[in-house]
């Protein structure tokens, strides 16, 4: 077909249709080369790197030099006594954002759906979005103020009402629930719109055809609206099930404080405390490549899952 | 058809209403607050007087980070890191997206490259590994350490990608037809047509590069070299660093110290870094949310 289109190669189609093919081509390989090298020195490269975790890494002695250990770093990382409690509180973490990270969002479209006046949408849509662009740094100033106990509004508002207030920041038992509760407060207004192009994506008719049936408001919802996002809600769920290991570095590492180390630090802040803090490169890097792994399990039967039921492909 | 309300209904309306403008206000009341501290003077702030409006008022917090060399320092890294950021962002994801956007037939090896770039979202070699490249190939307190690990942006490039895709064959193909070669079919005939894709990733990249704090926290040896997001969480940490540091080195600027302190000089250092992603919010709004969807509901 593509040689019927240009009648120059016509002639000699025949006899240099690979070579001929392969030229035309050319041009796309070269378009390519710059991203792959990227990716193979800074992705690849660093994949490569993992060999680390197994060698008793000497940075003097590079990747090449150093001794091999098989898998001593493991052995020695899950021996840790603070490394179980950080899994577990990594799972409790990124559990306590993926299901919320699902139910706001959802409940919220819904709730917006019932705004008919598109000019108050827009407004509530417009502010809800905003924490969602701003980054954790600077929210974690921002929360620093306002839930400090003793000068922060939050603070202010206990004491008003002649309660202590609680120390969200500081207390092993309250910081958890703070960063999940802080992390769906982010995203809740933007996950949102993923739902609220769903619900705009519902045929209008079904409606009618719902109230000449004698539905009221409550059967419609059930009945119309959440089939009518179900299938999006079970994508987006199924999606976030890869990230089952990742507790939010951002956040926690701008907020935490070694007083809520014991609930509050994560797989990614531990990793990073170990290897840049303490330069233990062969221990953080086999945390890292624990981490890699298990998500990569769970990335790959996200996607398949994805594929499988909502018939979502990423390419 | 229009929707009869019975009084129940009506209830619910209001109650909505109220709670979705609740929920709205605690999304927006924060940075009020951070804004009101900002403006107020010192004692309104100790004695704990400032909740949405600034109490005596003043701009002395700003003026106050204004002639604080650092803070303008670290606000140039971050333009600089933020536009040369952006723009190799966006040479590559159109030089990759375009040869992965064709068909088998029209580009043998695609099935190989896209797999190749996919990989790198499966798998990553963590920070170590990730941080010894960096290392490695001599980029350490270089801007380009901030730029060139990031510069590849695989989901990126899936959305431009699907977006080159799902436009029509015939574009292309009457450009062949006319004798363009494939980079003059791409700048002439796909990149016009590709605006609104290009336009969300260009957003994408920029809330990315001036958000990030963490590459210039590990990869800058000295603070003098920190993007504005990296000095800030050092003053969000230590709220008192910045304060004392500024301080110490320009003794001229006691004179401000009656009015401010470093709960309203960091109020101030937070709203100005701020100010870039407000200014882009409308723009934002726009195209996030076709990127978004557009991205999503592919099949």
């Amino acid at each position: 077909m593509e040689n019927t289109l240009n009648p120059k190669k016509k002639e000699n189609a025949a006899p240099n249709h690979k070579r001929d093919k392969f030229t035309r081509q050319l041009p796309l390989y070269f378009m390519l080369i710059p991203a792959v090298v990227l990716v193979v020195v800074y992705s690849y490269g660093s994949m490569a790197g993992t060999v680390i975790a197994f060698q008793k890494f000497n940075l003097a002695k590079g990747l090449f030099g150093s001794e091999w250990v098989g898998f001593k770093n493991f052995e020695s990382l899950f021996s840790m006594p603070t490394f179980w409690p950080v899994i577990r509180n990594t799972i409790v973490i990124a559990l306590g954002k993926m299901i919320g990270g699902i139910i706001v969002p959802v409940i919220f479209s819904l709730l917006l759906n019932e705004i008919a006046h598109s000019g108050v949408k827009r407004t509530f849509q417009t502010m809800v979005y905003l924490p969602n662009f701003l980054s954790w740094v600077i929210l974690a100033g921002l929360f620093f103020d306002i839930l400090s106990p003793s000068t922060g509004i939050i603070g202010r508002i206990f004491t008003a009402l002649g309660l202590d207030a609680p120390f969200f920041l500081g207390d092993p038992k309250l910081f958890p629930g703070t960063m999940i509760v802080l992390d769906i407060w982010k995203g809740f207004g933007f996950g949102s719109v993923i739902y609220l192009a769903a619900l705009t994506g519902i045929d209008q008719n079904l409606y009618e055809a719902a109230q000449i049936d004698g539905a009221n408001r409550i059967q419609q919802t059930w009945h119309i609206t959440l089939p009518g996002i179900l299938s999006t809600v079970i994508l987006m769920t199924v999606l976030s099930m890869s990230n089952i290991l990742n507790g939010g570095f951002d956040e926690i590492y701008n907020l935490y404080n070694a007083s809520v180390y014991s609930t509050g630090d994560i797989l990614d802040t531990f990793v990073f405390r170990l290897g840049i803090e303490n330069a233990q490169f062969a221990l953080s890097t086999a945390a890292g490549l624990f981490k890699s792994g298990v998500s990569f399990v769970f990335i790959v039967a996200s996607y398949w899952l994805a594929d499988k039921f909502a018939g979502y492909r990423i390419f | 058809m229009k929707i009869k309300s019975s009084p129940s209904r009506k209830i619910f309306l209001v109650c909505n209403f109220i709670f979705l403008t609740l929920i709205s206000l605690t999304c927006i009341l924060p940075f009020i607050n951070l804004l009101a501290i900002s403006f107020s003077s010192k004692t309104a702030v100790v004695s704990n007087q400032v909740s949405f409006w600034p109490v005596e008022f003043n701009t002395a917090a700003y003026t106050f980070i204004l002639d604080n060399n650092q803070f303008l320092h670290s606000l140039l890294i971050s333009v600089e890191r933020t536009l040369l950021g952006v723009a190799v962002n966006l040479l590559l994801i159109i030089l990759t997206a375009y040869p992965l956007s064709k068909s088998k037939q029209d580009f043998s090896a695609r099935s190989v490259f896209s797999w190749f770039f996919v990989v790198t979202i499966l798998f990553n070699g963590g920070l170590i590994p990730g941080y010894l490249m960096v290392k490695w190939t001599g980029l350490m307190d270089s801007i380009w350490a901030l730029i060139l690990p990031s510069a590849v942006n695989v989901f990126n490039i899936l959305v431009v990608m699907n977006y080159m895709r799902g436009l029509p064959k015939e574009l292309e193909e009457a450009a062949y037809i006319d004798g363009a070669g494939h980079i003059s079919t791409l700048v002439r005939v796909i990149l016009p047509v590709c605006t609104p894709t290009l336009a969300t990733v260009t957003l994408f990249a920029f809330v990315f590069h001036w958000n990030s704090w963490f590459d210039g926290m590990i990869y800058m040896s000295t603070t003098s070299r920190y993007p504005l997001q990296t000095y800030l969480q050092t003053v969000v940490i230590n709220p008192e660093a910045f304060f004392r540091n500024a301080t110490n080195v320009s003794s001229e600027l006691s004179r401000y110290l009656e009015l401010v302190n470093a709960r309203t000089t960091n109020a101030a250092q937070m709203f100005l870094a701020m100010i870039p992603i407000l200014l882009v919010y409308p723009f934002l709004q726009k195209y996030f949310t076709t990127g978004l969807v557009m991205g999503s509901v592919k099949g």
